[in-house]
């Protein structure tokens, strides 16, 4: 069953043309990497489906509503996360209080019972910090709980980034370059914490990479668009042996092979 | 131990000791463990709960009386479910250090025969089903956190939930077996068989039986008392005879909380938090709390560092006078108080170390400065002295008798003597029952009921043991005086930039350092001195560090004899680890690997040229190898400016 279905996606800038009738289909509980070279309109692709940028024409139907015409504020309320390539958390606050506030959209009580504290809006905040404790656990940053994110490393912070996504509780987790810029054993920390978002949450997730090992390795299905267009879409075996895709990425010189 | 024993009836074992808790005080708290950000409680009743459910469950998979149950993890309270849970069932309990590779794992599984295997989690698990063709015995392999598992589909995996589970239907059709279970035990049943991590050869497990373990904290507790009110953290791996001791055998006999840290990494944190009264750790720990210290001095506010520079030589020079047992003059208490205000009494608080009442350290000898300095601030600390196959424990330093050259006096119970080559015997009823499968062994180490333990030591005036070295190590001068390479080595790692040091000589025309730096200390020196660097590596490498710690090696030169100067250094390219076999799990250097594995590095420091190129590959946890090529200085000492 798809959760996500993007039908003839076209968006431009001033007449440049950023995505030309790109149509994919996301699988509920799946992996979905999209890749292709730098400009190849993956970061615009997401951005339609988080709400940023609208189409001009084509629809975008999400666990079978249509989105199109929803704006991004009420897209997260139906289910949709998404990290960005540059980190984008509250740098003077600490981790815990960037976790609680990705709890924001499942907030029921209001200003005056929060001002009061006792009663519901003491029960509500300890569910809230129940869940982010768990994804704390889930993500192993307990040892930073405390700590501002802006004075955390690189790679911490993008974990970090991660957790509060996960506070949302999607369904759908739009990963823009989740491993951009780590270290080998970051990147294997972060290819772990994917897997097992997808395996142990059951959250289905959507993720650009760069990095062709990673995305052989953990997805399920690869859209690869170049120049706009969507130019290959399947399994990461079926997508790795596409004539189209070899010469994206390698130019126009078959004798190469790509692995992984 | 007679006073509990008489208390119980007869034979004491750690499955009735436990009894005895839950039913006298079934309430109060006796585990706690940080999860999802709180201390969760487990009460006495709770614990004996646990035990009796999990031990059913063994049972239910068919672990028979004399059988062996590997437990391998982080400290957790599902660990010491495990292991008396395997006792009271009559198997004896095996611990395996938790960062051991797979081979170490595999080695230590198939040695000891276990049959069922209890595993932390998804890491753990990886080593086992990985190695699991090696290990025919091993009919379960039983994990506590299934995180990461959900997927796995090994017809010997089992959750241990899912054994507790299967005890409580046991325990359903047969109400009275876990207690005809422990009736059974005995006190010289084999409790657990702690696999001591050799500096050479393959690891050897000792044999200790409840009556060991538990005379020696009994004994212990008499010169080092512990209250039933007591906070202990237990953050060092349950494998290694020490945290048995504290968080096994004293907790079960006197009945001490003992707390559970949330990760490896929040230790420091976590103990804070908790304020323990007891505290045990090996010089490492104390060591770099103490450089902590030193480093966040660097760092902080003009102030709090004149403040620090001001009141630490106060406390240093009360510390130097009870340690010579002279009366401090009223004039220097009336200062130390204002510095016990002024910045001790903070100081122990970010510690952690506000309530602690009895801290020892053990294992290896830890430096002068970092003891004075724990003395200075007020925190008691005691260097204790032992081995595995006595239960851990031998000597300790008495309240008022402290002298940081030498481990203290034997506790009550415990006999030392010298023998004529130098070596130190210890006789005691904690003396362990032998090697398991390894009687060759057991021969040459007990004599007469005599501990040989190895090492080179001498009673000193005061009744105070002084341990040297290894005595193989020992080693002859051109002189003809014997030296310890260890003594030199304790002495250069002193110093704060100096992590590792391993001083090679025997057979040689003088003597050589090979050190690690301190990528901490050095690497903030460094910012400091708007040094740039990248890696340990690099940093090693620069000519500032070997000036930095060429200055550290000179201090110690002045203080050693003219035969037993260190000659020349290098700076290693990377640091001593256990993954490379380089160090014991205990992170003791095992000298002969270490001395083969850097031959090339040895050939250059007893030859002419200034530095060495190296090509080599290092080996990681998972197996994984990464390479390494650099080119190695070495330093010459100017040894006439020294003399």
């Amino acid at each position: 069953m798809a959760l996500l279905e993007a039908n003839g996606i076209f968006l431009s800038f001033r007449g440049v043309a950023a995505l030309t009738d790109v149509s994919l289909s996301v699988g509920a509980g799946t992996i979905h990497a999209i890749v292709g070279p730098n400009g190849a309109g993956k970061t615009s692709l997401l951005n339609c489906i988080s709400g940023v940028y609208r189409p001009q024409r084509g629809t975008i139907r999400f666990d079978g509503k249509d989105l199109t015409h929803v704006a991004p504020a009420t897209r997260t309320g139906l289910g949709i996360a998404r990290t960005f390539q540059n980190i984008a958390l509250f740098h003077g606050m600490t981790v815990l209080d960037n976790l609680l506030i990705g709890r924001h959209v499942h907030q029921r009580t209001g200003v005056v019972t929060g001002a009061l504290y006792y009663g519901p809006g003491q029960r509500e905040e300890i569910a809230h910090r129940e869940i982010v404790e768990d994804l704390i656990d889930f993500l192993e940053i307990q040892h930073i709980r405390k700590k501002v994110v802006g004075t955390l490393a690189y790679g911490l912070q993008k974990r970090v980034e991660l957790a509060r996504a996960l506070a949302l509780e999607p369904k759908l987790l739009l990963l823009d370059e989740p491993m951009a810029g780590m270290n080998a054993e970051e990147k294997e920390d972060m290819a772990r914490f994917v897997v097992e978002t997808n395996e142990e949450r059951g959250t289905t997730i959507m993720m650009i990479e760069h990095d062709m090992g990673v995305v052989m390795e953990l997805s399920n299905r690869v859209t690869v668009l170049n120049f706009g267009e969507r130019i290959a879409d399947g399994t990461p075996d079926e997508v790795k042996r596409d004539r189209l895709v070899q010469d994206a990425y390698l130019g126009v010189q078959h004798d190469l092979e790509v692995d992984g | 131990m007679s006073g509990i024993e008489e208390a119980l009836g007869g034979d004491v074992t750690f499955a009735r000791l436990l009894a005895r808790n839950a039913r006298t005080s079934p309430g109060r708290v006796a585990l706690r463990e940080k999860e999802f950000g709180i201390w969760q409680s487990f009460t006495w009743s709770e614990y004996q709960a646990h035990v009796r459910d999990f031990s059913l469950g063994l049972v239910a998979l068919g672990l028979q009386r004399g059988d062996k149950v590997a437990i391998v993890g982080d400290n957790r309270p599902e660990w010491v479910w495990s292991e008396i849970a395997a006792q009271a069932a009559g198997a004896a309990s095996v611990g395996i250090y938790q960062d051991s590779n797979l081979t170490e794992v595999a080695y230590v599984i198939d040695h000891c025969d276990a049959s069922i295997v209890v595993a932390e989690d998804q890491e753990q698990v990886d080593k086992i089903l990985e190695m699991l063709d090696q290990l025919p015995k091993v009919r379960h392999v039983i994990y506590t956190d299934p995180r990461g598992l959900r997927k796995y589909e090994h017809p010997a995996l089992l959750s241990f939930e899912a054994v507790e589970e299967m005890g409580r239907l046991l325990a359903k059709d047969k109400p009275g077996l876990y207690d005809e279970n422990v009736a059974r035990g005995s006190a010289d049943d084999v409790a657990i068989i702690c696999y001591t991590s050799g500096t050479t050869g393959n690891p050897k497990g000792a044999m200790l039986s409840f009556r060991n373990l538990l005379s020696m904290a009994l004994a212990l507790d008499e010169v080092d008392p512990k209250h039933g009110d007591d906070e202990f953290v237990s953050f060092l791996p349950l494998a290694w005879i020490g945290e048995q001791m504290m968080s096994l055998s004293s907790a079960l006999a006197k009945g001490f909380t003992v707390n559970f840290p949330e990760e490896p990494d929040t230790v420091t944190e976590n103990i804070r938090e908790i304020g323990p009264n007891v505290m045990f750790a090996p010089p490492r720990i104390w060591e770099s709390l103490n450089s902590t210290v030193q480093v966040k001095i660097m760092d902080t506010t003009p102030f709090k560092r004149f403040m620090f520079e001001r009141c630490m030589p106060i406390g240093r020079r009360v510390a130097d006078l009870r340690f010579a047992r002279k009366p401090v003059p009223l004039g220097l208490r009336l200062l130390y108080g204002a510095a016990h205000v002024l910045l001790f009494r903070a100081l122990k608080d970010r510690l952690g170390m506000s309530h602690l009442r009895s801290a020892s350290t053990g294992g290896a000898a830890l430096g002068p400065d970092v003891f004075r300095f724990f003395h200075a601030m007020g925190v008691p600390l005691k260097q204790i002295y032992g081995q595995t196959e006595i239960s851990g424990i031998s000597c300790i330093h008495r309240d008022d008798d402290i002298a940081f050259h030498s481990v203290g006096k034997p506790i009550p119970g415990t006999e030392v003597k010298i023998a004529d080559n130098g070596e130190i015997l210890s006789r005691s009823p904690s003396v362990f029952l032998g090697y398991y499968k390894n009687d060759e062994a057991t021969r040459t180490t007990l004599e007469d009921g005599w501990l040989h333990s190895g090492d080179a030591g001498y009673m000193s005036e005061e009744g105070h043991l002084v341990v040297i070295d290894r005595l193989k190590d020992v080693m002859k001068l051109a002189d003809g005086t014997q030296f310890s390479p260890q003594f030199i080595e304790n002495r250069l790692k002193f110093s704060p930039y100096v992590k590792e040091a391993v001083v090679v000589g025997k057979d040689r025309p003088y003597l050589t350092a090979m050190l690690c730096i301190d990528m901490g200390v050095v690497g903030k020196w460094a910012e400091k001195s708007k040094i740039s660097y990248t890696t340990y590596t690099d940093l090693s490498a620069k000519a500032e560090v070997y000036d930095l710690v060429q200055r550290a090696v000179d201090e110690v030169n002045e203080t050693l004899p003219a035969a037993a100067r260190i000659h020349k250094f290098v700076l290693l390219y990377k640091e001593l680890d256990a993954d490379d076999e380089e160090l014991t799990r205990t992170r003791k250097v095992r000298r002969v690997f270490v001395e083969d594995r850097y031959r090339e590095v040895i050939a250059a420091l007893y030859g002419e040229a200034p530095q060495v190129a190296i090509d080599t590959t290092i080996r990681f946890q998972d197996g994984k190898t990464s390479r390494i090529r650099t080119t190695l200085l070495v330093r010459r000492l100017e040894l006439g400016k020294a003399a």
